[in-house]
């Protein structure tokens, strides 16, 4: 019956692909059609692409694993959204800037600095796919006990053959639809969990979980006062600089409303993040012995309620957990290909279909070959570079005039590269010990500060290289566009 | 420095409007409505009294009306006074964005430190549900939605304050 549901929706996706493409190709489409898009949709389908596997599966396991220290990545998954709000939402959709790179490049007038962006872009983008295709591999094998890599397989077929065809991309409506889908099926199994929970006498964490495990800094993972903070400052400030989310803010018509959509994103993710944490308590009562923790959404309505309606909701489950995969991995995956083709090649539809490929093929291999970690901590990974990368750009280039070309690049280069490098070693090289296992699974902590210091360092020294526009670039990142003011000409690249 | 002089009446200070000749188009205190029609004589005397008022202004009211440059403009032709519009703009913008940030920075930093302070807090219970789950697991989200739209607002007014500022001459 699971199998079922997952071919279900991935029919759905394909179908929906094939046919959504006559309903708008190009960016200008794009964007005229946002007009009509109302906040509440707009941000759905912020939620709708947002939520991967990390949120609906990785989330839970991890605090079945590690406990009440776990409970900070929802919450840092939301409220980087709060920091998007507050410090990048508005000014950026002001900008003009379909993607990152259009952005460094509007700010800072370089193409040097465009093409760093590019590659930052590309290199977050793959380390947020890889995991979404190793948790695709672990759900089919969880219903069809196939091989690890066919999941994988599976959806980066259909994520490519759907990009490919031109859907996906700008269909609000569809990836509104999946942030629905999600929710719901997450809650409604909930809510029989709980039923069942309740008629077992409604039973209590044993006395030794409840000193250790349900307590935060309880001891389950080393350095965890580190390591929680470090989190902390990956997840808020990583929010802003990933590649997937800034498209849909061009979704906005003007500035006031993508602060509106904000807004109701935060509420939406809010509703959502209540869910796995009590699927972590009930799965630490009932299947404990998990060995890939990841798995604990789809086990326990089976193991809870059983009979046929277990096997309803586990199906339930799986098809809101390929949704998952697939929505998530075609937003990144357009992102990345349109990044790739722009910047990287030559542009065109050729290159377009080339950079596709590549987009999807990286992480595949990476999935297929990289270290099995949760889900949930590879996704922090890319929260973590993107923090120590865009983040320091994102904020300086909004709110600091005297931020220079040399400073910009120099922040990107070292922030992320010291935090790419300590992900490759943590992917790559396996659990190390103690402190450094800790400094280089979370690197947030130490790397987001360098960033900033070196982005603001080496622009005080280099002032003759601050961009020439840059108050004109001011008055177009700050004014309500209602007002009558002279913004430049600058228009994106990729439109 | 040319100023439109055709608008300067239309927009400078209210309480001046009733002195000058070229202003409002209503019926005033005292008067019948404008269609009925006046001996032509008494008209003129009117206008000559008004006229006369225009006189009677001080020097420096003509001062301070002095062409001006709409403020849009100055922001346009970034002037000094165009950059002093724009960096308040920005700096209240800013100050309200690091306001949020350092209350969320207080609330989301020292829940840990409270946690590692006080040990009892980490099995404290709620209403039946440990503390620590209470509050990271429920009761933050509804305090992120109720910061963001307090944040919201203000931002939205502040940029409705900058937008009557230089709208206004």
């Amino acid at each position: 019956m699971s199998l079922t549901a997952v071919l279900i929706v991935v029919l759905a996706a394909v179908l929906i692909g094939a046919f959504g493409i006559r309903v708008s190709r190009t960016t200008s489409d794009f964007y005229v059609a946002s007009r009509t898009v109302s906040p509440l949709w707009n941000a759905s389908a912020i939620g709708g692409e947002y939520l991967s596997a990390a949120s609906f599966l990785g989330v839970a396991g991890l605090i079945l694993s590690f406990g009440a220290d776990m409970l900070w990545l929802p919450v840092g998954w939301t409220g980087g959204y709060l920091v998007l709000l507050v410090l990048v939402s508005a000014p950026l959709r002001r900008s003009g800037a379909y993607t990152l790179p259009d952005f460094a490049e509007a700010r800072l007038e370089s193409m040097t600095v465009r093409r760093t962006a590019s590659g930052l872009v590309v290199l977050i983008g793959w380390l947020y796919l890889m995991p979404q295709f190793q948790s695709a591999g672990l759900v089919l094998r969880e219903i069809t006990g196939a091989p690890p890599w066919a999941g994988g397989l599976l959806v980066a077929v259909v994520v490519a053959v759907n990009v490919l065809s031109g859907g996906m991309r700008s269909i609000t409506f569809v990836q509104a639809f999946q942030y629905w889908l999600k929710l719901t099926a997450l809650a409604v199994p909930l809510v029989f969990l709980l039923m069942a929970w309740k008629a077992d006498g409604a039973p209590a964490i044993s006395p030794q979980d409840a000193a250790a495990w349900q307590a935060p800094l309880g001891g389950g993972r080393e350095y965890g006062l580190y390591s929680t903070y470090s989190l902390i400052l990956a997840t808020f400030l990583g929010t802003m600089g990933l590649p997937h989310v800034l498209v849909r803010f061009y979704t906005n018509p003007d500035g006031r409303a993508a602060r509106r959509t904000t807004l109701v994103v935060l509420t939406l993710l809010g509703a959502f993040y209540l869910l796995p944490a009590l699927y972590g308590w009930l799965g630490r009562l009932y299947v404990p012995d998990l060995a890939r923790t990841d798995a604990v959404v789809l086990t326990l309505p089976g193991r809870m309620v059983g009979g046929t309606l277990g096997d309803l909701l586990t199906a339930l489950v799986t098809a809101g957990a390929f949704a998952a995969f697939l929505s998530t991995s075609s937003g990144l995956t357009v992102s990345v290909a349109g990044v790739l083709a722009q910047d990287l090649l030559r542009g065109g539809v050729r290159s377009f279909r080339i950079a596709t490929v590549l987009a999807v093929v990286v992480p595949l291999t990476l999935a297929l070959w990289a270290r099995e970690l949760p889900v949930a901590d590879v996704v922090g990974l890319a929260f973590a570079v993107a923090a120590s990368s865009f983040c320091p750009l994102l904020v300086l280039g909004i709110w600091w005039r005297r931020l220079s070309t040399t400073g910009a690049l120099a922040g990107l280069f070292v922030g992320g590269g010291l935090a790419c490098a300590a992900v490759l070693v943590t992917i790559v090289g396996g659990p190390h010990e103690g402190l450094a296992n800790a400094l280089l699974a979370q690197p947030a902590a130490w790397t987001v500060p360098i960033a900033f210091t070196v982005m603001i360092t080496v622009s005080f020294v280099t002032p003759h290289r601050v961009p020439a526009g840059v108050a004109r670039t001011m008055v177009r990142l700050h004014t309500p566009e209602d007002l009558n003011l002279d913004r430049g000409d600058w228009r994106p690249r990729s439109s | 420095m040319t100023a439109d002089p055709p608008r300067r009446g239309d927009q400078s200070g209210r309480g001046e409007q009733s002195r000058r000749g070229d202003a409002p188009a209503g019926p005033r205190r005292g008067e019948g409505p404008r269609w009925v029609d006046l001996p032509r004589r008494a008209d003129q005397a009117r206008r000559a009294e008004q006229a006369r008022r225009v006189a009677v202004t001080s020097p420096r009211t003509a001062a301070a009306r002095r062409p001006r440059y709409p403020a849009t403009r100055e922001i346009d032709e970034q002037t000094h006074l165009g950059e002093v519009y724009m960096r308040s703009l920005l700096r209240t913008q800013f100050r309200l964005a690091m306001f949020v940030c350092t209350v969320l920075g207080c609330v989301v930093g020292g829940l840990p430190l409270l946690f590692l302070l006080i040990p009892r807090l980490r099995e404290a219970d709620l209403l039946g549900v440990p503390l620590p789950w209470a509050v990271l697991g429920g009761l933050i989200y509804p305090a992120f939605v109720a910061g963001a739209w307090l944040y919201v607002r203000q931002a939205e007014r502040n940029e409705r304050h900058f937008a009557d500022l230089v709208e206004r001459r």
